[in-house]
């Protein structure tokens, strides 16, 4: 058992709550898996800058004079403390400089997630301790997914938490378990991929990074997902500007989502639903099997 | 029942509001009903998804559930009659020994699962394995039910207005089934069967005691058991 949240927000006004929404979704899920938590917020980008969302186990030691370190490769760079996470903005063309720079310098460091958007805090612990710590509540943004884990497949560690982050701006959530990873992961390898876990749920996200780095959006790297991954999955996905989700054929992992003018909302459960605005008259349905659903701000518009 | 009856169970109606009251003192409630007591009108407010709202009840009470429940909503009802006015999450009325359940809105998966008996109705659609391993209970469904239903059902009676999903009946014993609309597929040992007399007076008695009007049983198909599987077959052997 996990829980699974997403909130996709189409009414701009609701942006700067999209946090709090998120995180009260998640929390209410808490009870489907107290391991560890994790959620992904989508900010709004801004031009020519990119963000590295990292953690460390020794934030103390790791994250001491960051700043002075990347300076010299990227006067522009801002570093912001959080809890075991900080957020490092860079110039978009020093990102791969400042990534390689930490990689040499700061082992301990590790990279959650990075792109033009995404920012994705994830640790060991229940969903009101971790959205405290990491201040997921006053975050902003366009859209965001979460999850609360019952870890099954890999070691309770923050590596192990959900969301995946596998390429820029792409992350995933799973609740379920892949019955053929290990395989999966050794094709991934060959092809390029590296992995940092040996999760099976990293690699359904470096699956979809894959199949969309091959030119596919990420309605149609679901739409192969179905094809190529075995076991059970309910999927939630977020991109730069798409949201997506997909159940495997069997589906008896849970799923519910809902729709208004205003937001296009997942949960594992009704439950995790019940506090978002104008839910009473929301078109709320389960999602078929084997089914794709997603959506995109960019195309939307 | 006359007016003045209907006014005093009207005025012994016990509402409560599960956003201030523990859902344990609701089911408490429900399992301390002496028999043949007469205080059985319950009304439960903001539900909000809850899990396991009105479970265990063993006494003709009536329960009206104002919004959505989670999982297990009214399992193993034994003589209660279960009104969800808004969607069931998964396993409702799940192992129902008697009485009714309906759900106003849809039902998620395994609806009435392993159901012995009573009649569980389902407004909207119910999705996969609705009716799984059904042992007696008689389920309507006015809308669709997903794919696996009725797997592996015993017996009873699983009445759908709309369409079915893939591997509909898959391993049957003598559970009956009639589909109005769309069978996307028959699973394992399932197959269409004649509609004789009999059944069309079953399935009008059913479709009555849900309160359905304006369909007709000649509208739908009955498919069964083709009971192949009910004996081991040699020459199947290497399927194991």
């Amino acid at each position: 058992m996990c829980g699974i949240v997403g909130l996709f927000l189409k009414d701009k006004s609701l942006e700067p709550q999209l946090g709090a929404m998120l995180s009260d979704m998640l929390v209410i899920m808490t009870d489907r898996g107290p391991d560890s938590a994790g959620i992904a917020i989508y900010g709004a980008p801004s031009e020519g800058r990119a963000k590295i969302t990292v953690q460390s186990a020794d934030p103390k030691q790791d994250f001491a004079g960051l700043d002075a370190l990347l300076k010299p490769v990227d006067s522009s760079v801002s570093v912001e403390l959080k809890s075991t996470h900080a957020v490092i903005e860079t110039s978009a063309d020093k990102a791969s400089v400042v990534r390689d720079l930490l990689a040499q310098e700061r082992a301990g460091i590790r990279v959650m997630g990075s792109g033009d958007s995404v920012e994705i805090y994830k640790e060991v612990g229940l969903p009101k301790d971790v959205v405290s710590r990491f201040g997921i509540r006053a975050m902003g943004g366009t859209h965001g997914i979460g999850h609360t884990r019952m870890a099954t497949e890999s070691a309770v560690t923050t590596l192990g938490a959900h969301p995946f982050s596998t390429g820029a701006d792409q992350c995933l959530v799973h609740n379920g378990s892949l019955s053929n990873h290990n395989n999966l992961r050794r094709e991934l390898v060959r092809e390029g991929m590296t992995f940092e876990t040996q999760n099976d749920s990293e690699v359904a996200a470096a699956y979809l990074t894959a199949e969309m780095a091959k030119g596919k959006d990420l309605g149609q790297a679901l739409t192969s997902a179905l094809d190529d991954l075995d076991g059970f999955f309910t999927f939630v996905v977020g991109t730069k500007s798409g949201f997506g989700v997909v159940r495997d054929p069997i589906a008896c992992k849970p799923a519910v989502m809902a729709e208004t003018d205003q937001y296009i909302a997942f949960g594992s459960e009704y439950r995790a639903l019940v506090n978002l605005p104008g839910i009473e008259n929301a078109r709320v349905w389960e999602p078929e099997p084997a089914t794709v659903y997603f959506w995109d701000h960019e195309k939307a518009a | 029942m006359d007016v003045s009856v209907k006014r005093e169970s009207l005025e012994a109606m016990r509402v409560f509001d599960l956003a201030t009251t523990p859902l344990r003192e609701l089911n408490s409630a429900l399992h301390t009903i002496a028999p043949g007591a007469n205080d059985t009108n319950f009304e439960v407010v903001n539900p909000r998804g809850s899990h396991a709202v009105a479970v265990g009840i063993d006494q003709p009470v009536t329960v009206e559930v104002r919004g959505s429940v989670g999982y297990y909503c009214a399992g193993m009802n034994d003589g209660g009659a279960v009104t969800v006015h808004g969607s069931a999450g998964p396993g409702v009325a799940e192992n129902m020994m008697s009485g009714t359940v309906v759900i106003e809105g849809d039902a998620s998966q395994y609806a009435g699962a392993t159901g012995r008996g009573g009649l569980l109705v389902i407004k909207g659609n119910a999705a996969s394995r609705c009716g799984i391993s059904m042992k007696g209970i008689d389920i309507v469904v006015q809308g669709n039910i997903g794919h696996m239903s009725a797997f592996m059902g015993q017996s009873g009676h699983l009445v759908v207005l709309g369409n079915a999903g893939d591997a509909l009946g898959d391993s049957l014993y003598e559970a009956k089934l009639f589909v109005r609309g769309e069978v996307k597929s028959l699973g394992a040992d399932c197959i269409q069967k004649e509609m004789k007399p009999k059944h069309l007076k079953l399935l009008a008695e059913l479709l009555e005691k849900a309160g359905i009007t304006g369909v007709s049983p000649e509208e739908f198909k009955r498919y069964g058991s083709a009971r192949t599987l009910y004996n081991f077959n040699i020459d199947n052997a290497d399927a194991y």
